[in-house]
């Protein structure tokens, strides 16, 4: 669904541009090339990690590494496989809501997903191919303490059961 | 040579998938299986990103992004680079090359790091799965935590990354 739209935004607006000036819109597709071709060899080193975290980390071996955790050691371990691991949200929120149901604590899982959405390990190489090592560090390393921070948070707001 | 070194992650990661396949070939059989699908989806969705990238960078004049989302475009600026994060779809790694075409026409860093933040948590359709999946209060609570924690995030490693901001600035502009 994502992609019809993507690519039917892509074309209309290649279309619109042709009409208003052939010259840019050859320039434009020419930059476009240019810059996924430079940036390629950084995509396929994350696409290959992402397949060794995954194959490591699938949904099962997540369940039975986060699911009985708890305490601090569980709020680490859980957030760091959150990290690490890099799934879409369709496959995510309903595995962070199977583990809930199977017993697993609210703050693990809270970090879970919180770092699991901010927190790119995996696709480190190329933040840092565009803004830098301390950028990316930071920016990684904050959200990490953030997403732990929310989490504990929510452990304490009554409205969450 | 320069080929090889632009490679050279590629290359060893494929090693080790060689060297998976080999010893443990169940495992290295699914690394390679998710890295195909991965690879494929990848494939799908960066050429349209990519283009529409190169459109913005040609019809897009620099003093339009400096006078909304540049140095002195304040609230009204971070707002923006909020809202656009929020309403883009994708995984974060294709927010990357989006805010590249942000940085070089000037956008402020801080809102580029709004932007990045807004990408990876306040996703319109993941804020609907968290709804429905973990309920509204879950899903509400975080997000009103996650908002404040986005603009904290953007602005320390904004300041952390000021020694970097030219050499930043710079690379945007090998689009």
């Amino acid at each position: 669904m994502f992609t019809v739209i993507l690519y039917g935004a892509a074309a209309a607006a290649v279309l619109v541009s042709f009409r208003k000036d052939r010259e840019k819109t050859r320039q434009a597709l020419k930059k476009g090339y240019k810059a996924l071709i430079n940036i390629m060899p950084e995509f396929l080193a994350v696409i290959m990690i992402i397949g060794f975290s995954l194959a490591a980390l699938n949904p099962e071996t997540i369940s039975k590494i986060i699911g009985p955790s708890s305490g601090i050691l569980g709020l680490l371990i859980s957030s760091t496989v959150g990290a690490i691991t890099l799934i879409p949200g369709f496959i995510a929120f309903p595995l962070a809501k199977a583990l809930l149901d199977s017993g697993a604590g609210l703050v693990p899982i809270a970090a879970f997903v919180s770092t699991l959405m901010m927190v790119g390990f995996v696709t480190l190489p190329l933040e840092i191919k565009y803004f830098g090592k301390r950028a990316a560090y930071t920016r990684n390393s904050l959200a990490f303490v953030f997403s732990l921070t929310i989490a504990l948070v929510m452990g304490v707001l009554p409205w969450i059961k | 040579m320069d080929k090889v070194k632009r490679f050279k992650w590629v290359i060893l990661l494929a090693g080790l998938l060689i060297l998976a396949l080999i010893c443990r070939p169940a495992f290295g059989l699914h690394v390679a299986e998710i890295t195909w699908s991965n690879f494929l989806y990848m494939l799908k969705i960066l050429p349209p990103i990519f283009i529409i990238l190169g459109l913005l960078d040609v019809w897009v004049p620099k003093e339009t992004m400096i006078k909304f989302m540049g140095e002195a475009s304040g609230f009204r600026g971070g707002l923006l680079a909020f809202l656009l994060g929020s309403a883009a779809a994708g995984p974060l790694y294709a927010a990357f090359p989006v805010a590249q075409v942000l940085l070089k026409k000037e956008a402020s860093l801080i809102n580029v790091y709004i932007f990045i933040g807004a990408w990876s948590a306040t996703k319109v359709p993941p804020f609907l799965f968290e709804t429905s999946t973990l309920g509204l209060p879950f899903a509400l609570s975080r997000l009103f935590m996650i908002i404040p924690a986005i603009v904290i995030i953007a602005l320390l490693t904004c300041k952390a990354s000021l020694p970097e901001k030219e050499a930043i600035y710079k690379n945007a502009h090998n689009l």
